[in-house]
């Protein structure tokens, strides 16, 4: 458990201690090494990776409610299975990741408590609703893969743990990614209502898709100590570029239509994007998003209706332990 | 637009294989049920695992069936192209998920039949049911465990987990009979050797069941009365509402790829 050192007594002495810590633990960042759990760390970088790799977690779990949406009515039996183990392994992502966050001194219950309370954030494209078989190919091609994107320079993050549940992460997007993109590709050769489909719902999901890289650069926050910490090691927009000039192409394999009549490719061959919506982003951000309340209303439902479950086992493993130790002692 | 059922021929064979497959993705697509909605993360992982085992086992019992009926039907027919009438699982896997009680307690009695029912079907004369056997039984084996690792807990936990397993027992019993019935159509398939007779399980699921349930502190009821009726198509209310839903594509788009 991680807490702040109370005796203000010996500060000033503490100060010049963690300055020189800090110059160290910069000097091995810059050397590329990782930090793990047991190292010292500046609170700050403790507190920013406690936040991100447990939004992250929330992301996965949260992500499990759009896509478990349509597990019930999968078109075709090798479907609900292929997309019922993709469900399951955002599951899997998610502990995991709550795994990695604990190695910085916070426990999963207090982390969900927290994000139970509206005090933690997931990724804001979880509050778009799944309203066609459509929206399960989408979210594959393109949340999954603006989803890689962001993680792939993950796998080289400064801490340890992060980086490496980071990889293994990457290894299974990516086969979402070409799970989802293959559900694209069948509907598009298709019929012409199944076609259609798949149009609408890269209409209702490419603007979401952009916004989950961030806000633009000039407006980001947290990024300057993170660049510095190599938590992160591309801009937002740089990320989002990326992303738009890989789907360009994969969109018109498809034969479908990117909703952005504005969009030009430049003489770098970069595809631009024309103004994303900010307001709405801020909107979703804020709770106002299609299905915020839903997703939460989920999540807590979930949680309250097991609690006797967890009491249970808990309750049993108290027994079991004492009855243990009764024997032991005899 | 409404899409027609199709017809399957019922020989003992394709019959019996049917009446596998609907139970495996009955219960399979009930579990899958609980994906995103679990007391743990865990039980998520482990709830979704076990419906993957269970739908598994159903596409290769249907395509058995499907083969062993030689017409034009495929494992996607078959599971989305009957109707209430036609399905042929046990009453027992089509009960709502209830809390997590009932789910473990449902997963319970039927895990605990499964397992020694495939451990005998891998001495079948049918080669492919025999494989299909093999590989049911270790994934059976693991979800008995897992359930029998949650009655004990459920019984031997909480004053409320107690009784709210306790009622699930209760309710659920009255189920459990038809798992050993045997009917004409099926008699013959194992006067071949090529089904097991299942009343000859009856014995040793209910050893299973009693050592469980003692040490989850709980008790099994006295009561004998048993329903029946889902081999032959006589279901609860429930049945028609599942598939509506598992269904809804295929009935709504007929006919395409997806």
């Amino acid at each position: 458990m991680y807490t702040q050192a109370l005796n203000t007594a010996e500060s000033a002495d503490r100060d010049l201690e963690d300055a020189g810590k800090a110059a160290k633990f910069q000097a091995r960042i810059d050397a590329e090494e990782r930090i793990e759990p047991n190292d010292w760390m500046p609170a700050a970088y403790r507190k920013t990776l406690t936040r991100q790799i447990s939004q992250h977690a929330h992301s996965e779990i949260v992500g499990m409610l759009p896509e478990g949406n349509w597990i019930t009515r999968a078109p075709t039996l090798r479907r609900k299975a292929a997309l019922l183990a993709k469900v399951q392994d955002e599951c899997g992502h998610g502990l995991y990741l709550y795994a990695a966050a604990e190695t910085l001194g916070s426990s999963r219950e207090e982390l969900v408590d927290a994000m139970l309370a509206g005090k933690a954030k997931y990724s804001s494209i979880f509050n778009y609703p799944t309203l066609t078989w459509a929206d399960i190919g989408t979210i594959g091609w393109l949340v999954d893969g603006a989803a890689i994107m962001n993680q792939i320079p993950l796998c080289r993050c400064s801490y340890g743990p992060y980086a490496r549940a980071m990889i293994r992460v990457c290894k299974e997007e990516s086969f979402h990614q070409r799970q989802g993109y293959e559900i694209m590709v069948t509907l598009c050769r298709g019929s012409e209502e199944q076609k259609a489909m798949a149009q609408d719902a890269l209409n209702r999901w490419w603007w979401p898709v952009l916004m989950m890289f961030g806000p633009p650069d000039a407006a980001s926050q947290h990024s300057d100590t993170s660049t510095k910490w190599k938590i992160k090691r591309f801009s937002n927009d740089e990320l989002r570029q990326k992303f738009v000039d890989a789907t360009v192409p994969q969109a018109q394999y498809l034969g479908l239509t990117i909703p952005d009549p504005g969009m030009v490719q430049d003489a770098e061959g970069h595809w631009r994007y024309s103004e994303i919506d900010w307001t709405e982003f801020k909107q979703v951000l804020a709770g106002n998003g299609p299905c915020n309340r839903d997703r939460m209303a989920a999540r807590r439902k979930a949680h309250e209706e097991g609690a006797w479950v967890r009491e249970a086992a808990a309750s049993y493993a108290a027994k079991r332990a004492q009855r243990q130790t009764a024997q032991a002692a005899e | 637009m409404a899409v027609a059922n199709i017809q399957v021929l019922e020989t003992p064979l394709v019959l019996y294989a049917l009446r596998r497959a609907d139970d495996a993705l009955i219960l399979g697509h009930r579990l899958s049920e609980w994906c995103g909605h679990a007391p743990m993360l865990e039980e998520d992982m482990a709830l979704s695992n076990i419906a993957l085992d269970l739908i598994g086992q159903a596409r290769e019992l249907y395509s058995f069936a499907a083969k062993a009926e030689g017409r034009d039907n495929d494992e996607d027919k078959l599971a989305y192209l009957r109707d209430v009438r036609q399905y042929r699982n046990l009453l027992l896997v089509e009960q709502p998920n209830g809390d997590f009680a009932q789910t473990l307690v449902r997963q319970f009695f039927y895990s605990a039949f499964a397992d020694l029912y495939w451990r005998a079907m891998m001495m079948s004369r049918d080669a492919t049911l025999a494989a299909i056997a093999a590989k049911s039984e270790k994934e059976s084996a693991y979800h008995l465990r897992h359930a029998s690792e949650w009655i004990i807990r459920l019984g031997d936990g909480t004053e409320e987990s107690h009784a709210r397993a306790q009622g699930a027992i209760d309710h659920l019993w009255a189920f459990t009979g038809e798992m050993f019935a045997v009917d004409e159509s099926e008699r013959a398939l194992i006067q071949a050797g090529i089904a097991v007779d299942p009343a000859s399980l009856r014995g040793r699921w209910l050893a299973t069941l009693s050592d469980v349930v003692s040490e989850a502190t709980l008790v099994l009821p006295q009561s004998d009365w048993m329903q029946q009726g889902g081999r032959s198509g006589r279901h609860s209310e429930h049945l028609g509402h599942l598939l509506s839903e598992l269904q809804s594509m295929q009935r709504t788009f007929p006919g395409l790829t997806w």
